[in-house]
């Protein structure tokens, strides 16, 4: 009766096989490695930068574990640290040979990967990512205002509005009305074509019309599916934009994920300075090109001897500014071209005119807008407002000289230094919404290891004093608990590192205490085929019946337990989450690990005997446990 | 080995009121101090900013009071971390105050305490030197967050007690009964409640780790709880002329031995990570202590004498078992009233 057919035991075999797999990349620790990703927006690191890699160090005679490309970044590996840094300083004279010092196209920084052999990675078995408690490093959670992307599109919106108006000679004054736009047409005919031309142009708005007095009122808003698509869209620009920044701090694996409808996680392992991750983070800038006003008002406003024109807007000038157009300048209201229509800017030098010039490109929206807008004022200047905190400055004032499109240039910067700076600024401007830090955490990298320290010898110290209690009270049966512990800890490990989790010191601790409540199981089912000994049957039925019955609890008390975990995956986050994934697969792995494989070693060892006269099992005591008045369970009833 | 040589079933349920009673004091206790002294909750809930550092010698906690309350940042706390040679210091949040400046300023004033100066020529992270150009103290760890955080994960917590509790209870009234369901709730949320009212007294730092633990306490403990029913379930189906004390005392009785050596482990476990895990788990693993005596002591006591003054009886676990003993040739076998 305790016997399992072939295919069960080779299930078991390859159990642990798979586990053993999966598990053993987390053991070799990391390898020096050298990672080229990108440092500009434009440059485009793929297979072929793989190659270019591999020939650089060829003809430098370095020999690299292996190069590869993955994701948006090559990684080369090395035995040690000293082919490291040579390999690095190769490898960053080869790919930015003649690139501007100040911005090459490539970042080459020193990075660790797995030292496990190459092809376990290609069979997907890696080591677990460790969290920032366990490798030191920044961990920022930034809180995206989506009612600012929303009050900037419905400012745009009421822009677009006017000038399409305009274009089709309809006459009317446009008004942002909370998040809608709004305006009034003297008769009916005149609003029907408005809104039809407004459909057509901005199909994500709903245009109503409706009589108000004599005249008819027309708004719109944008559809409830376009809002939350561009509330997407907004947070999938910043992450984008969060992403380059990132990258020119060379940091290795930076992970940078959206929580929830509305946050964005970045973590950068291995840096501890906040201050400077928060400078490169906490930017919130904002852009926005706009006409300069040229009038006598406005210069008096400027100057601060009138008031603002209506329709202007007055903005303090950044210091290298400033020293050319005084301390203030007063814009149009209007909005030409924004940071989400800036595809791109770089600095440069004119070899014509002698000078640093600042290249830039904007999508078709911004360059349509640009087009018309330059067009009409040609010689009269146009500003760059950067906004930081809501608060605007002007960082660049530049005359028209043409109709500008697509691609343009901004020239008469001082020198290269203001030009690239200049750059840098308009770049960082492509936020779709202003961001702030709502949790930060710094953790030393003495820290980490000293927690992973502590988290290993937990579980290890844990798991010997319960080794060597279940050996000593259930002899046999105690080794083959542990051993289905053991692999129990084998599974667990290695479904974590198959789904690749971010292993915490919470999640070491779910680990351990997950080890902790399975030998639960093994307790039942050893405690069980004891009382069916003592009890008077045969060890095979005593197994056999040990096993059956146990099973039932076995399975209740997993699912309450799992109950408990799932509220925690659904309700938790940060590190209660990793706790309780842990601890919900362990409950998975426990039931698999304490029931089917320490019966399959049980089997393996009794099974094939047929007069079984005893198992080892520890001391059976035959006093008996006296049920109440009835001494013999009632057979009949069963 | 045997541990465990119970000659006859130990009348359990003849002191239940005694046990009850003692539990239910604990309870008051537990309330009383949760109600006056309240919990330590961390600054993941609260919101805030931690430092933590580490002195090359022991710290003088005193004296850094006197030098972190001088940055005007109000009610700041100073605290041994682990060793002597540890520190956490804890600003609350406050209006006016930038919450992302408060890790550089203490840890500046800290440097400057020991007369030395903060450098950042090493990229990753900010050091401070001394004249000797050694470290009097480093920076471990900071942490910082805004109080909406703190208010969600309040919430969120809330949600997901409430959500272990309905799902138990489903799933108990499903796989028993109704009155063993609100027994083990009962029973094992006065644990939840004495682990609090622990934290409550000691003051204790309650973060979301402890959270964690007293939540996994409750799945746990409530295991215990289901394996002592599953038995009762089992001996009122097996020996039919006890009476339901008698059922409930041989069920306790027969499953002591597994309760106490489970437990046993689960805490060999535990009592590791609060002897290796170091101050980060410390607190978690507290909580699991207590819970896990607690635990014993409730499903043990409590549960099943809850469940016994519901009136459990034979017909309410196994109903299954009596329909089939109904006769298909009897005509009136359906009618049910």
């Amino acid at each position: 009766m305790n016997r399992y057919p072939v295919w069960k035991f080779v299930l078991m075999v390859l159990a642990v096989l798979i586990g053993a797999l999966y598990t053993v990349p987390n053991l070799y620790g990391d390898a020096p490695a050298v990672q080229v990703s990108a440092a500009k927006l434009t440059t485009k690191v793929g297979a072929d930068t793989a190659t270019q890699v591999q020939q650089l160090l060829t003809a430098a005679s370095i020999t690299p574990d292996y190069v590869t490309f993955e994701g948006t970044s090559v990684h080369v590996r090395f035995a040690n640290p000293d082919l490291q840094i040579h390999a690095r300083d190769v490898i960053n004279a080869g790919l930015n040979a003649g690139a501007d010092k100040d911005s090459p196209p490539y970042s080459v920084s020193l990075a660790l990967v797995p030292r496990a052999p190459h092809w376990m990675a290609s069979l997907r078995a890696m080591p677990m990512y460790l969290g920032l408690d366990l490798r030191g490093g920044v961990h920022f959670l930034l809180q995206v205002d989506l009612k600012a992307a929303l009050d900037k599109k419905t400012d745009g919106l009421v822009g677009d509005t006017r000038s399409l108006l305009r274009e089709k000679q309809l006459r009317t004054s446009v008004a942002r009305d909370g998040n809608a736009v709004s305006m009034t047409f003297h008769d009916a005919a005149t609003a029907t074509q408005a809104v039809n031309a407004l459909t057509d142009a901005f199909p994500d708005v709903q245009w109503t019309q409706a009589p108000d007095g004599t005249d008819v009122r027309v708004s719109g808003a944008l559809k409830p599916a376009a809002l939350v698509k561009e509330q997407e869209a907004a947070i999938k620009q910043n992450m984008t934009t969060l992403g380059n920044r990132v990258a020119g701090l060379g940091t290795s694996e930076p992970v940078i994920q959206q929580q929830g409808p509305d946050r964005i996680v970045v973590e950068l392992p291995g840096i501890q300075d906040t201050a400077k991750a928060q400078e490169l983070l906490g930017r919130t800038a904002t852009l926005e090109f706009r006409l300069v006003d040229p009038s006598a008002e406005a210069n008096a406003a400027a100057d601060g001897t009138g008031p603002v024109p209506f329709g202007d807007d007055r903005f303090e000038n950044a210091p290298d500014v400033g020293t050319r157009h005084g301390s203030f300048t007063v814009v149009r209201k209007d909005v030409i071209a924004s940071g989400d229509d800036l595809t791109d800017a770089q600095a440069n030098f004119d070899q014509q005119n002698q000078g640093s010039i600042v290249r830039v490109t904007l999508n078709s929206k911004g360059a349509a807008s640009m087009k018309n807008v330059s067009g009409q004022n040609v010689g009269k200047p146009m500003s760059v407002i950067l906004f930081e905190k809501n608060k605007g400055q002007v960082i660049n004032v530049a005359t028209i000289q043409s109709e500008l499109g697509e691609h343009f240039q901004i020239s008469g910067i001082g020198n290269s230094e203001q030009a690239s700076e200049l750059a840098l600024l308009l770049r960082s401007g492509a936020l779709a919404a202003p961001m702030e830090i709502i949790e930060q955490t710094a953790i030393g990298p003495s820290l980490g290891a000293d927690n992973i320290a502590k988290g290993l010898h937990s579980v290890a110290w844990g798991f010997v004093a319960i080794l060597v209690f279940m050996c000593a009270y259930y002899l046999l049966f105690g080794v083959i608990s542990t051993l289905s512990l053991g692999v129990n800890l084998l599974l667990l490990v290695a479904v974590l590192s198959l789904i690749q989790t971010t292993l915490t010191l919470p999640g070491i601790a779910a680990i351990a205490l997950t080890l902790g409540m399975a030998i639960d199981a093994n307790v039942l089912v050893n405690e069980r085929i004891r009382e069916e000994l003592r009890g008077g049957s045969a060890p095979q039925t005593a197994i056999a019946a040990g096993y059956e019955r146990a099973w039932a609890t076995i399975l209740d008390s997993n699912i309450t337990t799992l109950i408990a975990g799932l509220s925690l995956l659904a309700f938790g986050s940060g590190a209660i989450r990793g706790f309780a994934i842990v601890h919900c697969l362990g409950i998975l792995t426990s039931m698999f690990s304490a029931v089917f494989f320490s019966r399959g070693l049980v089997n393996l060892w009794y099974g094939r005997q047929k007069k079984l006269k005893s198992v080892l099992i520890g001391q059976v005591w035959k006093g008996g446990a006296k049920p109440g008045a009835s001494a013999q369970p009632d057979e009949a009833a069963r | 080995m045997e541990f465990f040589r119970i000659r006859r079933d130990i009348p359990f349920m003849r002191h239940a009121l005694v046990f009850n009673i003692i539990s239910a004091l604990t309870f008051v206790a537990a309330v009383f101090f949760l109600v006056t002294r309240g919990l330590n909750f961390s600054i993941e809930f609260t919101g805030g900013t931690a430092v933590e550092a580490t002195y090359a010698q022991s710290a003088n906690l005193e004296r850094l009071r006197g030098v972190v309350g001088g940055l005007g940042y109000g009610d700041v706390q100073v605290q041994n971390y682990g060793t002597s040679h540890d520190v956490i210091i804890r600003v609350p949040t406050k209006a006016g105050i930038d919450q992302k400046k408060v890790p550089d300023r203490v840890f500046g004033a800290l440097c400057a305490a020991e007369s030395g100066t903060v450098s950042t020529a090493d990229a990753s992270r900010p050091t401070c030197l001394n004249a000797a150009k050694a470290e009097p103290v480093v920076m471990k760890r900071s942490e910082l967050v805004g109080p909406s955080v703190g208010d969600e994960l309040m919430r969120n917590g809330a949600y997901a007690m409430i959500s272990v509790v309905i799902g138990i209870m489903l799933y108990l009234a499903f796989r028993f009964e109704w009155k063993f369901s609100i027994a083990a709730i009962v029973a094992n949320l006065h644990d939840v409640v004495i682990i609090l009212g622990f934290f409550a007294f000691f003051q204790w730092e309650f973060g979301l780790s402890v959270l964690a633990g007293v939540l996994a306490v409750l799945g746990y403990s409530v295991n215990e709880s289901v394996v002592i029913f599953d038995r009762i379930r089992e001996t009122f189906r097996v020996l039919r002329k006890l009476s339901t004390m008698q059922v409930i005392d041989h069920a306790i009785t027969s499953t002591i031995s597994r309760t106490i050596i489970t437990h046993f482990c689960t805490q060999m476990m535990v009592l590791s990570m609060l002897i290796f895990g170091g101050p980060t788990l410390h607190y978690f693993a507290m909580a699991l202590t207590i819970g896990i005596c607690f635990g014993i002591y409730s499903s043990v006591f409590v549960a099943a004498a809850i469940a016994m003054w519901l009136g459990v009886k034979r017909e309410d676990l196994i109903r299954t078992g009596s329909k089939s003993e109904i006769d298909p040739n009897d005509p009136n076998a359906g009618a049910v009233v």
